[in-house]
């Protein structure tokens, strides 16, 4: 596997503020890594790192084997960014905004083709103020994809996106990554992460807490959830199936153990004379990785 | 086509189509050019007001592509965040600022293949006028403006940048001789309208298209020192974000 970007043990600090904090993790061609975490937690001072525009306190990034800030110049010819926000002036016309970034990558992208692409061919003539949140983040996405990038830094893609804009933006993401891009994600919605990713980075604190694909995070931690009454003895469950039993919500409860206890659970509900509905066993959502991870609620 | 070329053309065609833009560098010039070359209000101390008013209205032109549009601009795509953006693209810092600069001087060359005729047809008959040194005036001066512009608009947000830079144009409209000659403001004001690089601008101007000459003169080192002080602060003080 060619790992396209490399962050080795990396700190930055504003002041007395650590924002990042001894900070490893890599990023391979043709997959998308989520770079995952609540607000503050170091994501975005971490890839302005890796995009040469931030300098670390200490440590290092290596981005296609160059280093941000020393080759940013080369290293920006075969890279393509999104920032969180902002990036085009508010006057700014879609088609002038698309046209300047293909000449400046000089790849030979079609403006036009690129356009249509993100699903903005009817905004063609617009200022940047008058499209959506949906329609600026696609627009930022043309220009991240007008360098026909082999590793994509996109900050935030979908912040601020609806539903259908969401879907777009996702199938384009994926597209990138079948051409063997290496697209990094920053994100805080959860949900984004566990559509897109093959590759998860939790941040917490300014520190990685967790890193590895999915389905590692997810292993060894199965479990069965349920709804019943919402009066349900979790202690007296738990006791019976010898595993922690915890409620999430009113009438939800959650059981850490796999498949093999979906048999007990039932007899046990049955006995008890409580009803028994939306049973799913399973891999531990995202969610719930990260919350064991970090103590924090993330975003769905 | 280079990063430098595509920025460049972008620049030049952003400013050309911005209704706020032509106003401050092109349409407000002329009208002033116009207007006080026709009516005779101005105190100007010469028998007809246009050779006068010509050089200072050339100044102003300078000033108001160079300091005012550069500034206002760059500012709003500092804290628009156009600037570091596009930081991350070929394009690169260094020559994002050339593309700016270069793109000056075009809207420059516009201003005065439009201004200089309307002066002349409204009577200007420069008097052996040198014009190469004007041209390495405006040079200097440009240098100098882009210097203050791109101080302020890498130091303050972009709202009270925008006011700060339409504040100090006015000021230096009245008090830089472009309109109002040094000796018709009160002593003390006119000793600090003479050390502004407006004021600066404007003698220098007057001097090389009505007497022809280079000849060193106190304006000429206060626009040099204008010209080698203001992008040594842009440098140290301007902020990318």
């Amino acid at each position: 596997m060619t790992h396209a970007v490399v962050v080795e043990d990396l700190v930055v600090r504003y002041g007395d503020l650590v924002a990042v904090d001894h900070v490893s993790f890599t990023a391979a061609a043709g997959e998308v890594t989520a770079v995952l975490g609540p607000n503050g937690a170091g994501k975005t001072s971490t890839i302005e790192v890796c995009e040469g525009y931030r300098c670390p306190t200490s440590g290092s990034a290596r981005v296609l084997g160059f280093d941000p800030q020393r080759q940013q110049t080369e290293m920006s010819k075969r890279i393509g960014v999104m920032l969180q926000e902002g990036g085009v002036s508010p006057s700014a016309k879609v088609a002038d905004v698309v046209r300047l970034y293909c000449d400046l990558y000089g790849k030979g992208v079609d403006p036009a083709e690129l356009i249509e692409q993100v699903g903005l061919g009817e905004r063609v003539r617009s200022n940047f103020r008058r499209l959506s949140g949906g329609e600026k983040q696609r627009l930022s996405l043309a220009m991240a994809m007008a360098a026909r990038p082999e590793v994509a830094f996109l900050d935030e893609p979908t912040s601020g996106v609806d539903i259908t804009g969401r879907q777009t933006i996702r199938t384009i993401v994926r597209d990138l990554a079948a051409t063997g891009c290496a697209v990094v994600l920053a994100t805080h919605e959860l949900d984004e992460a566990d559509k897109l990713a093959d590759h998860v980075v939790i941040f917490d604190r300014g520190r990685v807490v967790a890193d590895g694909s999915l389905d590692e995070l997810r292993r060894g931690h199965d479990e069965i959830r349920f709804r019943s009454a919402p009066d349900l003895d979790v202690g007296a469950l738990a006791a019976t199936l010898h595993v922690p039993v915890r409620a999430v919500g009113r009438g939800e409860y959650v059981v850490d153990g796999g498949a093999a206890h979906v048999a007990a659970v039932t007899a046990w509900l049955n006995d008890a004379g409580h009803p028994l509905e939306d049973l799913r066993a399973g891999k531990q959502r995202l969610e719930d990785v990260f919350l064991r991870l970090t103590g924090h609620e993330g975003s769905t | 086509m280079s990063p430098l070329r595509a920025q460049l053309r972008h620049e030049v065609s952003t400013t050309l189509r911005n209704g706020e833009q032509l106003l401050l560098t092109l349409i407000i010039p002329v009208l002033l050019l116009v207007f006080f070359s026709l009516v005779d209000v101005l105190p100007t101390d010469t028998p007809e007001p246009i050779d006068f008013l010509a050089p200072g209205i050339l100044a102003l032109a300078v000033m108001s592509s160079a300091m005012v549009s550069l500034g206002i601009g760059t500012g709003f795509e500092r804290t628009y965040k156009v600037l570091k953006r596009l930081g991350t693209t070929p394009l690169g810092r260094g020559r994002l600022i050339a593309a700016k600069i270069i793109a000056v001087v075009v809207v420059e060359l516009v201003q005065f293949a439009v201004l200089i005729p309307i002066a002349y047809i409204l009577g200007w008959s420069p008097t052996d006028p040198n014009w190469i040194a004007a041209l390495a005036a405006v040079i200097v001066g440009t240098v100098a403006f882009a210097g203050i512009g791109l101080t302020l608009a890498g130091r303050l947000r972009g709202e009270i940048n925008l006011a700060a830079l339409n504040g100090l144009y006015l000021v230096l409209l009245l008090l830089g001789g472009m309109v109002i000659p040094f000796t018709k403001l009160p002593g003390a004001v006119s000793a600090v309208a003479k050390a502004l690089p407006s004021g600066a601008l404007a003698d220098v101007l007057r001097e090389t298209l009505t007497s022809g000459g280079v000849r060193p003169s106190t304006s000429w080192a206060i626009l040099v020192a204008w010209a080698a002080i203001t992008p040594i602060a842009a440098t140290r003080l301007f902020r990318w974000e």
